[in-house]
């Protein structure tokens, strides 16, 4: 039992979910709430971004572009269309899929840098329309979004936006963890470790790139409609470059590789900004040196190294 | 029949013809060596073979099938396994692992099942698992059946690869110089492993610059010189062709 609550799945998903439940008693005010709901959202994009990254080894700098298509998705088939929140964000989830899997054939031919700018470019791309559409998007202004509603029910006040994320957190930490402990997430490592190796022991490795390329594409589109309905306004810097750095470092900070990793790096670059507001003129550049920081003394990220200490000191 | 046949086989890097007009035949059981000089295209060869690289002209069968141009995971699925000169260890996984990926043919791969944690998926990969330490013990790793890859000596880590190759279940596998940069015990072992894998009815070619392995282990050696076939035969009509003696082994034939 002991050597069971020691492993990532069922030791660190109990964590987890006491971590989720016990922390509304410590949060003096809905400001607090409101910052761990973006920590959450931010953990959902980040999850699916580390499977991409950290797991598959292909750099995406253009994943809040997912994340805006997924808001505005949400924004204006409800707002302008009068759909259902949650068909809304079933079809934005679908089109931003359908999207991921049409780019991903010749943009995951690509390798290191050229990759990287590949994934930028389209991340620009969406950004650009979403702001130069006005009629459709609202443009640089954004738009406002009606609250989520579900057979009838409408989820209002932070408590109850806070357990909505949090459920969809532990589900995704649970789904992500299945994915990587398994013969696709094996098979994914494997391209990362050696793509040459990973085709020559069966492993169709264009299949597996285009696959977790679009599993992460669909996560960041779902977080994004959950957001949009959950603060009531979206704007096209939420699909913006910035954003993008910002969920990379997220994931570089916490720990490649590691699904916690990515949750832990949410949190601490979501709340870090939101506590330290009087140093907001100097928010990237804060990032930028967490991010070199991080490259130089802790290449791993947070939760690896510090899982790697233990080990070693409990041998 | 033979189980791996090359046609006219030709490939060329920027003009540089290093297969050229190849044809040759390996039979199915037993142990062949590919040996020549540096740039004589053995790698070129295997990489040409596993499906690495497509052939400019010629034709590839395995087992009377023409595979030319197939994609290496196609060819794996056809029975084709290999090692590399230069490791191509996956570092970032455990020794088990390495071999588990491996055994990515003989189990459910798809998505959904994977993602929801079916009891099956559990089930096939503590069986694989099991199989995968089997074969680490069969090539000597026990001890690394609960390391990192990335914490074994080199010696280790060619024993892995074979172990990971052995994995795909391969009808015909090609070791691309498993005994280089190891000393005369560790290679000694490498060679009673290829006899052991050989025992086990799997088609073993090897390319290697050591000849004392390659004349220990192989019933038939061909020799390649720039591209092309020189000669082929046991070991015993190899050391006396006067062509390979003066093209490979050096005029006075002094190392054998």
């Amino acid at each position: 039992m002991r050597r069971r609550l020691a492993t990532p799945r069922t030791g660190g998903l109990l964590a987890l979910a006491v971590v989720i439940a016990v922390l509304p008693a410590f949060l003096p005010n809905n400001f607090y709430f409101d910052v761990m709901i973006l920590v959450g959202l931010n953990a959902i994009v980040c999850i699916g971004l580390n499977l991409l990254v950290g797991y598959a080894g292909q750099i995406s700098l253009g994943h809040a572009g997912f994340f805006g298509l997924g808001a505005y998705s949400s924004a204006i088939l409800t707002s302008t269309y009068d759909w259902p929140p949650i068909a809304a964000l079933l079809a934005g989830a679908a089109g931003v899929g359908l999207l991921a899997f049409a780019v991903a054939r010749p943009i995951m031919k690509l390798r290191g840098h050229y990759l990287a700018m590949g994934t930028l470019g389209l991340g620009i791309i969406i950004s650009i329309i979403l702001t130069q559409e006005v009629d459709l998007t609202g443009g640089p202004d954004g738009m406002p979004v009606y609250g989520f509603s579900i057979l009838g029910w409408e989820p209002s006040g932070v408590l109850v936006w806070y357990w909505i994320v949090g459920g969809l957190l532990l589900l995704t930490v649970w789904l992500a963890l299945n994915i990587v402990e398994s013969p696709v997430g094996r098979a994914l490592r494997a391209v990362h470790g050696s793509e040459a190796a990973a085709q020559t022991m069966g492993v169709d490795v264009v299949h597996y790139k285009v696959l977790v390329f679009v599993v992460s594409a669909v996560l960041a589109s779902i977080a994004g409609s959950v957001f949009v309905h959950y603060i009531g306004f979206v704007t096209p810097s939420e699909a913006g470059f910035i954003h993008s750095i910002e969920l990379i470092t997220m994931v570089v900070l916490g720990g490649l590789a590691s699904i916690y990793g990515a949750v832990v790096g949410a949190a601490i670059l979501t709340t870090l900004p939101q506590l330290l507001t009087f140093l907001h003129d100097y928010e990237m550049l804060g990032f930028g040196a967490i991010m070199m920081g991080v490259m130089i003394f802790l290449p791993r990220g947070l939760v690896p190294t510090t899982a790697r200490l233990l080990r070693d000191r409990t041998r | 029949m033979s189980l791996l046949a090359i046609e006219s086989l030709s490939k060329a890097f920027g003009g540089n013809r290093v297969i050229d007009d190849l044809s040759l035949t390996v039979r199915q059981g037993a142990v062949h060596s590919i040996i020549g000089p540096n740039g004589a295209g053995k790698t070129t060869l295997f990489n040409l073979v596993s499906g690495i690289y497509t052939p400019e002209s010629g034709r590839i069968l395995l087992d009377g099938a023409e595979t030319t141009g197939l994609a290496p995971y196609r060819m794996a699925a056809l029975g084709l396994s290999r090692t590399f000169q230069n490791l191509q260890i996956f570092f970032n996984m455990s020794a088990l692992e390495n071999v588990m990926v491996g055994m990515h043919l003989h189990c459910d791969s798809r998505f959904l099942p994977a993602m929801l944690r079916l009891p099956r998926i559990v089930r096939r990969d503590a069986e694989m698992a099991e199989a995968a330490a089997g074969l680490l013990r069969f090539v000597g790793l026990a001890e690394a059946v609960g390391a990192d890859a990335d914490s074994l000596p080199y010696g280790a880590l060619k024993r892995l690869e074979i172990a990971r190759a052995l994995a795909t279940r391969p009808r015909l596998l090609l070791l691309d110089e498993p005994a280089a940069g190891l000393n005369p015990a560790e290679t000694g072992e490498i060679d009673d492993l290829i006899q052991k894998i050989a025992e086990t009815g799997v088609t073993v070619v090897l390319v290697e610059h050591d000849m004392r392995l390659v004349m220990g282990v192989s019933e038939h050696i061909l020799v390649l010189d720039r591209g092309t076939l020189l000669a082929e035969g046991s070991g015993e009509e190899i050391r006396h062709n006067p062509d390979v003696v003066a093209a490979y082994l050096g005029e006075e034939g002094r190392y054998l």
